[in-house]
């Protein structure tokens, strides 16, 4: 496989996704085309001839998604980038790669919505969808980039959490990012750390798909070595199959669960800005975190004590931290998000009323500008503006 | 004798003290096959999908394949349960998607001989879009679909091979929609092999199977089944002995048939079923072309 050579390079986000997926060992690639995500496509359907790869476009994104968790049962790295309407149609098949631990990568390239909205815009309005659109209880993992870099590191970072947890992880990117071209600095391969399931160490006659080990992650049987595997979306017990009994149900959910919480610090990650002495913390993600490190500079400037708390994973969140700060001093905080509210319930709840917490909504189209942002401080600080949901 | 609830017959404590179906009856010529811990299935007395899951595991059989070389894909319902019982890597997925999802196997791992085992709603209502594109693809697998002309698993609705004015539990007044004719919309899509069978027809069903199985590209095959459950008893075929009845009486079969002149009127005594091998063409599978369509790229970009 021809991975790019080490380097820097000028790149465009999209462009940066596609060639991390295919650095990360990405060698199945199913999807339909979508504004602002298509290029990712077009990306991959250039570079796979030479890498020997499986590109397919399918009928649409029910199809697309089903066909990577296909692919994966086959052995395969697979992956899928949508954008929101096509994001709506694959929760079906992102709670049965949940269910049944199929790793892969489903990348969301974010654009305004509701419905088929703006979409040529950027816009965050796909955070709580990808915790909560799926039915049924779900534990998930989720990466916000906020540059083309993060579109190359996380795509591979996903692919990696995907394989050692056994889950369809989601790369939440947005337009803007998707379409920025900027430096992209490309490590070279010993650099790289890429990740591989685990895989049975017992023969077949004694395998259990479905049986976890202490990280509470079952080593996965590929289809085609012998294993023999039964994989269903059904309740199932550690030997696969299908069950009615609550016992299993309880087992089976609670696990899966768990190997996301218990494994939250692991898998966690995000970045503070001048912190330490903050009054105010901005909490802000993927595309608006860029304008939110300009507006501390500005905030700091004039003299407001304010610092940025950043999640790269959105979920997992930063919830103890956030817990932390909220009981250590900290009088507020501030999302800036590119939607009317919706992490700002996670920081609200994990505040747990030790602090106030503050919106700083946006409907999609742009994103803040630092100004916004700033102005925003400062009519908080001067009491102009009601706490979230006041 | 204590009435054990549906509930009990999957508990791990059932299964801890289940008695040995070997021990009780023998081995099964086709145990090899099938996860045996896994039956007795749940499948209705009378229904079909017995007989047509026999069917293919007989040519699975006789093709001599290995269980370890294939996989079965099937989506949700009665149908959709084959994928339970037999013992090679099976995926029972979301209802519709059993298509894509072996699309993505089978291209993901193209030594797999993947076959497709799913109903008639669920391959031609909710998956119809899939079956046809993968049709037109030609995607190397093979597609089962058990007709028992409606939605068996949730009770007996109309679904889009029920045929016209006939009664179900959503069509109370009988039905107002025109049934697909399966083997038309297969043959339409580009299917390269399309044959109709009842489960009376176990043999000639077998030997579709097989060559299903031999075949590269996309191949259709239809079953009619009873559905005494679900479909026969609105339809004055209370039995599946009736339904088979019914079959044996009013099957011709015709092989080489024109698709769009099969369509069926299985209710209708005085129409026949026409069943049989109707389309074995060949034509370059999706892999094929793509094989030389990034081949051709290969060389011109001068890689290996
Ligand atoms: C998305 C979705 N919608 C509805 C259902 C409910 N459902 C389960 S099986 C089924 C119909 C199955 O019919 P068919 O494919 O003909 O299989 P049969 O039971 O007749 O063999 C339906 C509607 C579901 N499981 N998923
Ligand atoms: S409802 Fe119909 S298709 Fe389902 S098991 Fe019973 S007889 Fe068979
Ligand atoms: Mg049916």
């Amino acid at each position: 496989m021809s991975v790019m050579k080490e380097g820097t390079y000028f790149m465009d986000g999209n462009t940066a996704c596609a060639e991390g997926a295919i650095a990360a060992g990405c060698s199945f690639f199913a999807g339909y085309p979508i504004t602002p995500a298509s290029e990712i496509l077009e990306r991959i359907a250039q570079r796979f001839p030479e890498l020997h790869g499986s590109y397919l476009q399918m009928e649409d994104e029910l199809a697309s998604i089903a066909a990577i968790l296909g692919a994966s049962w086959a052995g395969r790295k697979a992956m899928t980038a949508t954008s929101g309407p096509g994001f709506s149609l694959m929760m079906e098949n992102y709670g049965l790669g949940l269910m049944t631990e199929t790793p892969c990568v489903i990348v969301n390239v974010m654009r305004g919505g509701p419905s088929t909205g703006l979409p040529t815009k950027v816009a965050q309005g796909d955070v709580n969808q990808t915790r909560w659109g799926t039915h049924g209880d779900v534990g998930v993992v989720v990466y916000a980039p906020s540059s083309p870099q993060e579109m190359f590191d996380m795509t591979i970072q996903a692919f990696n959490t995907a394989e050692k947890y056994r889950l369809p992880v989601i790369l939440l990117s947005d337009e803007m990012v998707a379409h920025m071209t900027e430096k992209v600095e490309i490590p070279s391969k010993e650099d790289m750390v890429i990740m591989d399931r685990k895989k049975p160490r017992v023969p077949p006659s004694e395998f259990m798909p479905y049986c976890p080990d202490e990280d509470l992650v079952p080593p996965m049987a590929n289809a085609g070595e012998g294993y023999s595997v039964h994989v269903t979306g059904l309740t199932h017990d550690e030997q696969g199959h299908p069950s009615v009994d609550e016992r299993t149900q309880n087992m089976l959910v609670t696990r899966l669960i768990d190997k996301i919480r218990k494994n939250a610090d692991d898998i966690l990650d995000y970045d503070e800005y001048k912190i330490e002495d903050a009054d105010m913390i901005i909490v802000a993600y993927g595309s608006v975190y860029r304008s939110a490190v300009e507006a501390v500079d500005m905030a700091r400037d004039k003299g407001y004590k304010v610092g940025l708390l950043r999640p790269k994973t959105i979920w997992p969140f930063p919830e103890d931290r956030i817990y932390d700060l909220a009981r250590k001093g900290t009088d507020a905080f501030l999302v800036a998000e590119i939607n009317f509210g919706q992490i700002v319930f996670e920081v609200e709840r994990c505040t747990a009323g030790a602090c106030r917490t503050y919106l700083a909504p946006k409907m999609g189209g742009s994103i803040h500008t630092p100004e916004e942002i700033f102005d925003r401080i400062v009519a908080i600080d001067k009491g102009e503006i009601p706490p979230f949901k006041e | 004798m204590s009435i054990r609830k549906s509930r009990d017959w999957f508990s791990p404590d059932y299964m801890a003290q289940k008695p040995g179906i070997e021990a009780t009856y023998g081995l099964h010529p086709l145990d090899e096959y099938l996860r045996k811990d896994r039956i007795p299935h749940i499948w209705c007395p009378g229904c079909g999908l017995g007989v047509i899951l026999n069917a293919y595991l007989r040519a699975l059989k006789d093709s001599e394949i290995a269980p370890e070389d294939t996989a079965v894909v099937s989506g949700i319902g009665c149908s959709g349960r084959a994928a339970g019982y037999v013992d090679v890597d099976s995926f029972h997925v979301t209802h519709g998607r059993a298509i894509p999802f072996a699309t993505g196997l089978k291209v993901g791992n193209r030594d797999l001989i993947t076959t497709v085992f799913s109903g008639d709603g669920d391959l031609f209502a909710i998956g119809g879009n899939h079956f046809i594109h993968a049709a037109r693809r030609n995607v190397d697998f093979n597609v089962i679909c058990v007709n028992n002309f409606n939605y068996g698993m949730t009770g007996g609705q109309a679904g889009p091979t029920t045929p016209s004015e006939a009664k179900t539990s959503t069509t109370p007044w009988g039905g107002f929609e025109q049934p697909f004719n399966l083997p038309a919309v297969a043959a339409g899509a580009g299917a390269v092999y399309v044959a109709r069978w009842t489960t009376y027809h176990v043999e000639q069903l077998i030997k579709s199977l097989t060559e299903a199985l031999k075949k590269k590209g996309f191949c259709f095959i239809e079953v009619l089944s009873p559905c005494p459950t679900g479909y026969g008893r609105k339809v004055g075929l209370k039995t599946g002995k009736k339904t088979m009845q019914h079959y044996k009486e009013n099957s011709e079969i015709k092989n080489g048939a024109d698709p769009s002149e099969v369509a069926l009127d299985p209710d209708d005594p005085e129409t026949s079923i026409i069943v049989g091998k109707f389309v074995d063409r060949e034509a370059p599978t999706f892999q094929d072309v793509r094989g030389k369509i990034f081949g051709e790229a290969r060389k011109e970009l001068e890689v290996e």
